[in-house]
């Protein structure tokens, strides 16, 4: 089989129609747009819904509505975006809400450079609802990535009912490259994450298609899914909507580790950034030193486990991101005794391999 | 027909609110018009009027203040069998007002009913979009320095086909809610009524006065534009447009199924063995993010893997558009330049801003470059492009200097690039591309090194 060329927001696209997408409504923002433009071109010959809001919270909003009616639903921002979205954000994770939220990041803060790439956004996208509770982000390296994830995101949001994100970046989106044409077509690649054998105590399948009353609220609420003031009935709720995913955390883990006995240094970096470092990998290697290399893709939940069974035996940890020092505050937490030196760049480039290699060997 | 009202849910307002008449209109309209509660969906945002929802058995869907509109275009986009009625106060109104004028402006079959009691009751009672300047609030003299908005005016100008006032405890309420619920578009009621807890005391108000008050108010007391109106011919053609899903389903359907993924075949020798890299610098207008495609499906034609990394401005037409691609005969890591080994210079806007790429460059890397272009001092061996004579259009110079790359022996051969032209073109541009490359690639015109 050949290969295609295409970028990240493609790749993002074409999964979450082969996910089974029904639903997609997104306002412009570069670096996001071209998956509305894609989402556009995909949705209506095949009879399905795509819309452009008046803005991003009608956009979102939008595929809340569609979602509380059964619809899968994707939507598409970058940062500017994603804060426009917080309150619907927090909404869909207290009435849990099956979404798939595309955050392609773009230099920050605030409008920033819409052209250049970075991975600000990364605890945003943890933290910016109110309440807390966790959500799911997942972060891909390359076009497959793009591709891979975004089918699982689709997967985890049905599956756990809560917003999940892909943080993608300028720099997979609007990248194009060439990937084995076999990536697209088909669902096997994704056999690592079916688990549709165990069940969960969500509440309200949404499907308006039966008599039966679909009752959604962004008010506390326990099963019954009327407002509620009872702190048992709240507390039950709030504890079961958060140990929903963080006791998935390992089901939800997806990382790469590249690793030889008795290294003392591990490398750990997530998105874009993964790739310089695999180029910064066998330089160092080449030189003679003992480098690991971590790729999280998935965020959040935190893997707590899988984290720290890869630090395990290490002298060194060395976190590099295209941000001033975010995801770092999580390695630290669970590095215990072993330092963790952080390299961190903001300047709309791509951190570059022997700028890695220099901070490894500091 | 049996009430909808939620037996187990007993209406909870204070004394003399308003909101409990719309509650029974609304159950009168929905009983009226033979509708079960399976069929309807109630979607409700915040402050009194949120309380809605609760109180009867049909679907629920409870969200963030002003913006239950959002929630119902999306539920009625998927489910048009369902009777969507929004349900939302003034306040609801203002915060959310962009989603009232796409509403208007959409035509999507949602009933949306504004509970209007010119405050925000719920929080204290605080001036709202609707509040009278010659109110007392609890917004002290705030509300004094703004003109209340007459939601039916605006919703009409904004495009909505049936906008009407109608009192809470008007008789007909039920009766206007069902006709509101039956027109097939958006539907705007906006129903008056008093708020005895936080609004009257300082605004002693009767239903009475309150009803005079809205007859005389802009419009009167029904503003509907209807399709039997005595309307101007263009006015008319916006009067009888068509519902937005029916519409949208009627243009779907005729939308043309997209593009595949073009599949790349490898079925050439490749000419690289290491990682390449190629920084293509030239100018808005010369399809530089072509060109930059062209070279990498030539180069996955040979097997290689690729990635193409574009810099360009918001304008058209104007600026610098660049295009960095790396070749590999691996999957590509970093995608960024490490050291070009092919540097093309085809508009100067893009020299000039990789002025330092010069500079670092020494004579591993190759330049091409048109003669009149204004290179920076570079260690670089430079390749002039004459164009082989031709009269090269500024869109033609891309592939032209994709036609001297072949003669480098780099990365591409005159077949990889006659069939990346073929797979990326059609018609006249691969017709002209093609000739472009097979003047510059006659031997006679061997290329002139500096």
């Amino acid at each position: 089989m050949g290969s295609v060329f295409l970028d990240g927001n493609e790749a993002v696209a074409r999964a979450a129609i082969l996910a089974g997408c029904d639903f997609f409504a997104g306002y412009p923002i570069t670096p996001a747009t071209s998956i509305f433009h894609h989402m556009l071109d995909f949705l209506p010959p095949l009879g399905r819904v795509c819309m452009q809001g008046e803005d991003e919270i009608a956009s979102i909003g939008f595929c809340l509505g569609a979602a509380a009616g059964g619809a899968k639903v994707m939507t598409a921002t970058s940062g500017p975006g994603i804060s426009l979205f917080s309150e619907q954000i927090s909404f869909a994770i207290g009435a849990e809400i099956p979404i798939v939220i595309v955050d392609v990041q773009r230099l920050g803060p605030s409008t920033g450079s819409a052209t250049k790439g970075a991975d600000g956004d990364i605890q945003f996208l943890r933290w910016g609802n109110s309440g807390g509770l966790p959500v799911i982000v997942l972060v891909p390296v390359d076009v497959k990535d793009a591709f891979v994830l975004t089918l699982r995101a689709f997967h985890f949001a049905q599956k756990y009912r809560c917003p999940v994100f892909i943080a993608s970046n300028k720099e997979v989106g609007m990248v194009r490259e060439s990937v084995d044409l076999e990536v697209f077509s088909g669902l096997d690649e994704d056999k690592g994450c079916s688990c549709e054998s165990e069940s969960l105590k969500v509440v309200n399948p949404a499907s308006l298609r039966t008599k039966e009353l679909v009752r959604l609220t962004s008010s506390t609420h326990g099963v019954d899914n009327y407002i509620t003031t009872d702190p048992q009935v709240i507390g039950d709720a709030i504890l079961r909507m958060e140990q929903k995913l963080l006791s998935a955390s390992g089901e939800l883990c997806c990382m790469e580790v590249d690793a030889n006995p008795g290294d003392s240094t591990l490398l750990v970096t997530y998105g874009v950034t993964a790739r310089a470092a695999a180029e910064a990998l066998i330089s160092l290697r080449k030189q003679g030193y003992g480098v690991s290399l971590l790729v999280i893709k998935t965020l959040f939940p935190v893997a707590e486990g899988e984290l720290k069974s890869e630090m395990k035996g290490k002298e060194k940890i060395v976190v590099v991101e295209m941000n001033r020092g975010q995801y770092v505050r999580e390695i630290e937490r669970l590095a215990g005794d072993i330092p963790v030196h952080f390299y961190g760049q903001m300047n709309g480039e791509l951190i570059t391999p022997a700028s890695i290699v220099r901070e490894v060997l500091q | 027909m049996n009430t909808v009202l939620n037996s187990n849910r007993p209406l909870f307002f204070c004394p003399g609110c308003s909101h409990e008449r719309v509650v029974h209109g609304v159950d009168r309209a929905i009983q009226s018009l033979g509708l079960q509660g399976h069929q309807v969906a109630i979607v409700s945002d915040i402050g009194c009027s949120g309380l809605f929802d609760t109180f009867f058995n049909t679907h629920a869907l409870h969200g963030l203040h002003g913006r239950a509109l959002t929630y119902a275009t999306g539920l009625k986009m998927v489910h048009p069998e369902i009777t969507v009625l929004v349900i939302m106060g003034d306040g609801g109104l203002g915060i959310g007002g962009a989603h009232v004028l796409a509403s208007c402006r959409r035509n999507l079959d949602i009933t949306l009913l504004v509970l209007n009691n010119f405050n925000y009751g719920m929080t204290g009672g605080q001036c709202s979009t609707t509040t009278p300047a010659s109110d007392q609030t609890a917004s002290n003299f705030l509300n004094k320095l703004e003109v209340p908005i007459d939601i039916c005016r605006v919703a009409a100008a904004a495009g909505a086909l049936f906008t009407e006032k109608v009192m809470a405890t008007d008789g007909a309420l039920a009766e206007t809610i069902s006709r509101s619920i039956e027109f097939p578009g958006f539907a705007l009621l906006d129903i008056w009524g008093i708020c005895p807890g936080r609004h009257l005391k300082k605004n002693p108000i009767t239903a009475g006065q309150l009803e005079k008050k809205m007859r005389t108010s802009g419009g009167g007391h029904s503003v509907s534009i209807g399709q039997d109106r005595d309307l101007p011919a263009e006015e008319m053609e916006v009067s009888v447009r068509e519902e937005y899903g029916e519409h949208y389903r009627r243009l779907a359907a005729v939308t043309k199924e997209p593009q595949p993924l073009i599949e790349i075949e490898s079925k050439f020798s490749p000419l690289t063995h290491e990682r390449t890299e190629v920084v293509i610098l030239g100018s808005a207008g010369q399809f530089i993010n072509t060109i930059g495609e062209i070279l990498s499906i030539g180069a996955m034609s040979s097997g290689r893997w690729v990635s193409q990394k574009n810099d360009y401005p918001i304008t058209v037409l104007r600026g610098h558009s660049i295009s960095e691609v790396v070749v590999d005969i691996k999957p590509i890591t970093y995608t960024g330049i490490n050291k070009p080994a092919v540097i093309i210079c085809v508009g100067q806007e893009g020299v000039d801003r990789r002025r330092k790429m010069f500079a670092e460059a020494d004579a591993d890397t190759v330049i091409i470059a048109f003669p009149d272009l204004t290179l920076p001092v570079t260690g670089a061996r430079v390749i002039m492009c004459d164009g082989g004579n031709l009269k090269l259009k500024k869109g033609q110079r891309g592939i032209a200097a994709l036609a001297v790359l072949v003669q480098t022996g780099l990365i591409l051969d005159c077949d990889m690039l006659n069939n990346a032209i073929k797979t990326r073109y059609s018609g006249m541009m691969a017709d002209v591309s093609l000739e472009v490359v097979a003047t510059i690639l006659t031997p006679s015109l061997p290329p002139e090194i500096s």
